[in-house]
């Protein structure tokens, strides 16, 4: 059974009475440990589709299998809990909290999720995060203080802090110039050799498609290449 | 997400920012203050007004015999005759919500001390624990003992204004003095209370065994005022015999003063002008005066259905209409100080929505790691709540130093409020809710996506 599984999702956004079809019955299976590039023309529908994949918006229909539940009539709590246990995020612009340390922005996730870690041990969690992307030295810098890289390793490890099967980012490396591109690359390339995450990423830009395994093409909202993963689906 | 982390977050998002913190809270430090501030100056005044009233005698109560009403012709309050001495032993005896009792027999005389006089306002016949009513101490020399009441001795206490309009500086303990040309020998100088709330000199008095003002004294004069003229009056320069005329005719011919004193009439016989009690706490007073008038009811051997033949008093009447002014000056500040809260709150309301506003996408970003709306609508909430807090501290001291202030440099009595102090906080607290959730609600409903993509 697939990670994640679309069923003729379907997503209109609604600009007064004119209705707008920006998704129009996309089905794909991604498989535990996958890989994939999300491409596609600009206003294609990639945000959207990493939005519902995120369980951050709802198809207008459809069905969203994650983790073998189907997530996307779930309640606005259930979901929240979802993207706090099962999902690491990461964005294009970052979005770290401004005047706050490294550490407290990578371990503010662990404060929404039930069951609490204590103080300390959320600290010991974040610092261990932190190292892991090579920012051992930079623990109480604040985003101002960062590069643009290293701030997104932060937004990784904050993504990856409650250990979720799946990352998902939206043209992460489109703030980066080449060299840091790289970097973050080859950092999610080892994330997904060593601990088996399942990364989905949008991008523009084929060199950064080449290092997934898979690269789902989507056009006018529709996926056009790339449904099956190269080997049929390792899962 | 656990309160004190709430808590935590809150402050730090405070710090980043303390001088709009501190402009935001202005309000709520103004009206908190303001309310603390009128509060301890309120309660200071109301404080001072209960000590002058304890000062009269703590939780006193005045019980005057009943009036005679003859042929329709009202004798006036205290006109009967029918409180004894008795009544007052049984008072003390009988009545456990009173602590202590005095009988009260008052006539009015010159004092004469050698080439000086003086008439002082009261001259009252009594026991020793009058002092104990009225919270009266001896500053010099001894009380009045129940040896003295026995015999009648010609002792007696002497207030400071007496002392220093006999005595000048003089030391008046052991000197002697004459009332109605019979010699007292003074016991005791009273320590000075001052003027009571109706600006009666309570120094100018002085205190005799109540059986010696009766006998030696009054036994010559108060048959001559109830009886109406009496060579005696004219002589001790007391004209009141003469002004007024008694209510009630005398059925015997007056007994002349020797007589008097030959044979004086049994204790048991003797009526006072007024029992003065008082209760064991101010709580104490009405189960007080049932108690009494049960009791006297009881020894005055009335019918269940006529009327008390006594009349008690306490200074509840005084009290309210003196504190009514001073509370509803409290109030109409306090409605000043509730304003300026409200004023406070809107300004919290104002810089909330900003800060949600400016926070969108922290907002949205909260939310996209897990963060449902109701741990944004708290952490919003709480910062409010924080925020007013915070107000209210520094507000309460400014104010409590504020009143302090007052208290050293105007002299003005004040007195702290542990009850609001509380409400301050109670207030401010609940400043912070009513203000604060809106922004809060409003954060809370926000949309992630749209909220990640604000610019
Ligand atoms: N909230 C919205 N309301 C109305 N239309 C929307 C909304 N969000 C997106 N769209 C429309 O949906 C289409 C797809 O947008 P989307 O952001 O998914 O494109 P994208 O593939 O991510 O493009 P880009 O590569 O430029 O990021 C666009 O035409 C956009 O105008
Ligand atoms: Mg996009």
């Amino acid at each position: 059974m697939a990670l994640i599984t679309l069923k003729n999702i379907y997503k209109d956004y609604y600009l007064g009475d004119i209705d707008v079809p920006v998704l129009k019955g996309i089905s794909l299976d991604i498989a535990g440990g996958e890989m994939v590039a999300l491409m596609g023309a600009s206003g294609s529908g990639k945000s959207t589709l990493m939005n519902i994949l995120g369980c951050l918006d709802r198809p207008t229909s459809g069905e969203y299998w994650l983790d073998g539940e189907e997530v996307s009539r779930l309640s606005s709590d259930r979901r929240a809990m979802i993207r706090n246990r099962k999902i690491g995020f990461v964005f294009q612009n970052f979005n770290l909290l401004a005047r706050t340390s490294a550490l407290d922005n990578v371990a503010m996730p662990l404060a929404y999720t039930a069951g609490q870690l204590s103080n300390r041990e959320a600290r010991q969690r974040a610092e261990t995060m932190l190292t892991r992307v090579g920012l051992a030295d930079r623990m109480e810098h604040v985003p101002a203080q960062l590069s643009g890289g290293q701030q997104q390793r932060v937004a990784i490890a904050r993504a990856l802090i409650n250990h979720p099967p799946v990352l998902f980012a939206d043209e992460p490396t489109g703030n980066l110039d080449s060299h840091t591109s790289e970097e973050v690359l080859a950092m999610f390339q080892e994330l997904n050799r060593t601990e088996k995450i399942t990364i989905i990423l949008v991008t523009h830009d084929s060199h950064v498609a080449e290092h997934a395994q898979r690269v789902i093409h989507i056009s006018d909202g529709v996926v056009v290449d790339g449904v099956f993963g190269p080997a049929g689906g390792e899962a | 997400m656990k309160l004190y982390a709430v808590v935590g977050n809150a402050l730090r998002t405070l710090a980043r920012n303390p001088m709009r913190a501190m402009l935001t809270t202005l309000g709520i430090v103004i009206g908190v203050g303001s309310v603390i501030a009128m509060m301890e100056i309120g309660s200071g005044s109301s404080e001072a007004l209960k000590k002058s009233i304890a000062n009269m005698g703590a939780n006193m109560l005045m019980v005057f015999p009943g009036m005679t009403n003859t042929g329709g012709v009202s004798g006036g309050m205290g006109s009967a005759k029918n409180l004894t001495p008795d009544d007052c032993a049984a008072i003390i005896k009988e009545c456990p919500a009173i602590r202590a009792a005095a009988p009260l027999v008052w006539v009015r005389a010159q004092a004469v001390r050698g080439n000086r006089n003086w008439v002082p306002q009261q001259i009252m016949g009594t026991t020793a624990d009058y002092l104990e009513v009225r919270g009266n101490r001896i500053e010099q020399g001894v009380s009045i003992s129940q040896r003295d009441i026995l015999n009648c001795n010609r002792v007696c206490l002497i207030g400071k204004t007496v002392a220093q309009n006999l005595f000048d500086n003089e030391s008046p303990v052991n000197q002697e003095i004459r009332l109605k040309s019979i010699t007292f020998r003074v016991i005791g100088v009273l320590a000075p209370k001052g003027a009571n709330m109706v600006g009666q000199d309570q120094d100018d008095v002085i205190l005799a065994p109540w059986t010696t003002v009766k006998y030696r004294i009054s036994s010559t004069t108060s048959s001559a005022s109830t009886q109406g003229e009496s060579s005696k009056n004219s002589t001790t320069g007391s004209t009141r015999g003469i002004l007024y005329h008694s209510a009630t005719p005398d059925l015997y011919p007056a007994r002349s003063s020797t007589q008097a004193e030959d044979s004086p009439i049994s204790l048991r016989l003797a009526s006072v002008n007024m029992i003065l009690a008082s209760a064991v706490s101010p709580e104490a007073i009405p189960a007080a005066i049932d108690q009494i008038t049960i009791l006297l009811r009881e020894r005055h051997r009335l019918r269940p259905d006529s009327d008390d033949d006594f009349i008690i008093r306490d200074m509840t009447e005084m009290t309210n209409t003196l504190s009514s002014t001073t509370k509803l000056m409290t109030n109409l500040l306090l409605c000043v100080a509730m304003i300026s809260l409200m004023v406070g709150g809107v300004g919290i309301m104002n810089i909330m929505l900003v800060s949600v506003t400016e926070r969108t996408r922290e907002i949205g970003l909260r939310m996209a790691v897990g963060a449902r709306s109701r741990d944004i609508l708290t952490q919003f909430l709480v910062e409010a709540i924080v925020l007013c807090l915070i107000g209210g501290l520094i507000g309460i001291l400014l104010g409590h130093g504020g009143a302090m202030l007052v208290a050293m440099t105007l002299h003005w009595p004040v007195a702290t409020s542990i009850p609001a102090i509380l409400a301050a906080f109670l207030v401010s607290a609940s400043v912070g809710i009513i203000f604060g959730y809106y922004p809060a609600w409003k954060a809370s409903r926000l949309d992630p996506i749209e909220a990640l993509r604000y610019e």
